[in-house]
């Protein structure tokens, strides 16, 4: 073994760089405040480690990304660790930075001869934002999607180079293929070899100045504390520290159940949650300050003067008060960023849209995992294809948009906004259920807004008939009208209803022969099986059936439903208000078929 | 700074504490220090480390594709005459994200006399090679390395590098239907092996 060893440090002299490396001298001894820069170090390694775990199963493009990011998620064994550590030390990393930095202040560490390795900090403290930015953006939920536009519209406003600059970044006028493309080398190639290359550098002088002990010169004694070197005191201490920063980041993956993943990215759906990562609230807030036009000062004018200040800060410091100016300054922008970082999360706690908002966001990202899952998988056309075609993530956003103005759905909008007021037309939430069809016939009920009571029909035959004629019915009446309900709803045939209906298949055979019975006499006005006298109501045959509603959305004038004494019902269909895929996906919602 | 105690060979931290400027801690507490040093380090880096190589050999863990039969060609479209014909196979196929429906996946050959059909995979048993049909059509020859085969798929030439005979298929004529059971096998051995 010695004699291996003996060889090849002989061949490449790797026991002199090792002593290079492992001994130095620290004044004073180990500490444990000297251990913030070993962190740091480390938690770039693991980024390196996880970051190249997960390019080898990522694939930035546009129908991809977020679907290879699902599948590292939910279908990779132990992906959500590998990305959850790759997530909460990107955190970590930004919280380490500034306590770093801030040491480095407070102790005057900026001062000569260590002004370059300063900048050298500084300039690695803008690599690290830029990795955070980058990452944000490359699994390509909704979430970070329109929070990196936020951050490519500001560069736009960059003066003269602006347009130009945007439009390279994101590879072309709008986001897409390349915008991923760009972004992943920028955060998989350019930035981490800056990093590289930075990190050596600022190590390299780190090294040649040694620690900053504080006040006492290098070389005195501390109190009678002899000096420590790196190896072993330092270096226990450093990978104790370690060791704390990486229990803290797996407490946290394991807490959150790993990285959050959005809905896919939709340029075409709003969405009102879209916030940046927690380190760049601050900065959101910030430009909520401005006014039109005056952005400018807000995101590139003033933060590019305090950052000119902060990089003269070792020039500041040779003044006599220097020093504490630069404390003073430093300590007011943490404040401030502090404050406008607590102001954003107070108001958006605050503001119930945002917090709506934020369920939905939710919502979706937990249905389109489910839909991901289900036996369909995801199409090569992308998991996005999968949620467009969804009745129940449609079909609310539909009911709201086009059917909301005269219809509630569950006293609401569809989307679960309360309405200020009542709406004319029926209520749809179980539409042709036997719980709907029973409060219909129920005297009490018809001519409430729930079904026709903001209608015409509210002085029509039906609310007539149902005020007259079934408020009269005796025990026996009350017994067969039951069964007819259960007859006319089986005939929508719901998923939610099926078992019931299964089970109740000798009562609704009943009950369909009823229907057409004298004493009922649903078939005075309405189709039943062929049957009826007079056609003045909509058919039953069929009635909430897919292809019924189907027929009724299209055109509730057809002489099928309404025809002539059709209230307000628009005719969706013919006047091409709704196409013929929307009417399904609202008829799907409606039924409950997902 | 923090990998490095990873690095650390143990000779060196005792010849270290006498040479460098400090005064030398005792060596028992400097090797226990140092050894503390490498398990808390190694420690450190074992989630990251382990999920990442249990990332990069998922691969090995996920269940095998299916190797149902299915449907290549009506029976009538593979023409009688005793020369292999190139056939597309299209079937469903889980690619890692995506569910393809559809997805032309490989070729096979398929060669009729009157009502019976063999079926051969396109793929060169010695390198992985897709295998021609020579243009004489007189017998297959791989365009990497000039592996030989008859019209039946067995090597006909002693200078053949492929080290078995191509590949045949499962094949059932269901109707007026070629189904074809449509697998890989591993190239470069005598036996035929499926590939998980």
């Amino acid at each position: 073994m010695r004699l291996v060893l003996d060889w090849i440090d002989d061949r490449t002299g790797y026991r002199r760089l090792l002593r290079a490396a492992l001994v130095e001298a620290i004044p004073g001894g180990a500490k444990w405040r000297y251990v913030w820069g070993s962190t740091l170090t480390f938690a770039v390694v693991v980024q390196f480690i996880t970051g190249l775990a997960l390019w080898a199963s990522y694939s930035p493009n546009a129908q991809g990304a977020w679907e290879s990011v699902y599948y590292i998620e939910n279908v990779m064994a132990g992906g959500w660790l590998l990305r959850g550590i790759h997530h909460y030390m990107a955190h970590a990393t930004m919280i380490l930075l500034v306590l770093h930095l801030m040491q480095i202040v407070v102790a005057g560490a900026y001062k000569a001869p260590r002004e370059v390795n300063f900048w050298f900090g500084l300039a690695l403290l803008f690599i690290v934002l830029g990795l955070s930015l980058t990452g944000y953006l490359l699994p390509w939920d909704q979430q970070g999607y329109w929070a990196t536009k936020v951050a490519t519209s500001i560069a736009s406003i960059t003066p003269f180079v602006g347009p130009a600059l945007q439009e390279a970044l994101i590879g072309g006028a709008d986001y897409g293929h390349l915008t991923l493309t760009r972004f992943f080398a920028l955060h998989a190639g350019v930035l981490p070899g800056a990093l590289i290359v930075l990190i050596a550098g600022h190590v390299f002088l780190f090294r040649r100045h040694g620690v900053t002990t504080g006040e006492r010169p290098a070389g005195a004694r501390d109190g009678g504390n002899p000096d420590g070197q790196f190896w072993p005191d330092q270096a226990l201490r450093d990978a104790v520290a370690c060791l704390a920063v990486m229990a803290a980041v797996l407490y946290l993956v394991i807490r959150t159940g790993g990285a959050p993943l959005g809905a896919p990215a939709d340029a075409s759906e709003p969405y009102a949650a879209a916030r940046p990562e927690w380190y760049f609230m601050f900065l959101f807030q910030w430009l909520t300050y401005f006014p039109a036009e005056t952005e400018i000062l807000g995101a590139i004018v003033i933060p590019g003067l305090v950052v000119t200040l902060i990089a003269l800060m070792p020039f500041a410091g040779r003044w006599r008060l220097g020093h504490r100016f630069n404390l003073g300054f430093t300590g007011t922008i943490l404040a401030g960023v502090g404050l406008l970082t607590w102001l954003a999360y107070a108001q958006d706690r605050a503001d119930p849209e945002f917090v709506a908002a934020q369920h939905r966001a939710e919502a979706a990202a937990e249905r389109i995992v489910e839909l991901a899952r289900g036996p369909d998988g995801i199409p090569p056309s992308g998991a996005l294809t999968l949620l467009r075609n969804d009745p129940l993530t449609q079909g609310p956003q539909l009911f709201a948009d086009r059917c909301a103005s005269c219809h509630s759905y569950d006293g609401h909008d569809g989307l679960g906004n309360e309405l200020a007021e009542a709406r004319t037309a029926a209520d749809l939430k179980g539409f042709a259920s036997r719980e709907w069809l029973t409060g219909l016939l129920d005297p009490e009920q018809i001519a409430t807004p729930r079904y026709f009571g903001g209608t015409d029909f509210a002085r029509g035959r039906m609310v007539r008939m149902v005020q007259s004629r079934i408020a009269g019915f005796d025990a026996a009446q009350r017994d067969d009208l039951a069964k007819v309900v259960k007859a006319l709803s089986a005939e929508a045939a719901l998923p939610q209803q099926a078992t019931l209906d299964e089970a109740d298949r000798d009562e609704i055979a009943e009950g369909a022969a009823l229907l057409a019975s004298e004493s009922i006499g649903c078939t005075e006005c309405h189709e039943w099986r062929g049957a009826f006298e007079q056609s003045l109501g909509p058919v039953l045959t069929g009635f909430g059936s897919r292809e019924w509603l189907t027929g009724f959305i299209g055109d509730a004038s057809h002489p099928r439903f309404y025809g002539d004494s059709n209230d307000r019902m628009p005719a969706f269909g013919p006047d091409e208000i709704l196409s013929e895929a929307e009417i399904g996906l609202l008829v799907g919602w409606l039924r409950g078929e997902w | 700074m923090s990998e490095k105690p990873q690095a650390a060979a143990e000779p060196q931290v005792a010849e270290e504490g006498s040479s460098g400027t400090a005064p030398a801690p005792a060596p028992r507490r400097g090797f226990l220090a140092g050894m503390g040093a490498i398990a808390a380090g190694g420690l450190a880096f074992l989630a990251p480390v382990w999920s990442g190589i249990r990332a990069a050999l998922e691969p090995l863990e996920r269940p095998p594709q299916d190797t149902d039969l299915v449907p290549v060609a009506k029976l009538a479209a593979v023409p009688d005459d005793g020369v292999p014909h190139k056939f597309r196979v299209v079937m469903d196929r889980v690619d890692a994200w995506n569910t393809h429906r559809q997805l032309p996946v490989g070729a096979v050959y398929l060669r009729r006399t009157g009502d019976s059909v063999e079926a051969l995979n396109v793929v060169c048993p010695h390198a992985g090679c897709f295998v021609n049909v020579a243009a004489d059509r007189s017998r297959f020859v791989c365009p990497c390395h000039k592996s030989s085969f008859d019209l039946s798929g067995a090597v006909n030439d002693p200078a053949s590098p492929s080290p078995r005979d191509m590949d045949t298929l499962d094949v059932e004529i269901r109707d007026d239907e070629v189904w074809v059971r449509f697998q890989n096998f591993l190239p470069g051995r005598a036996e035929k092996e499926p590939v998980a």
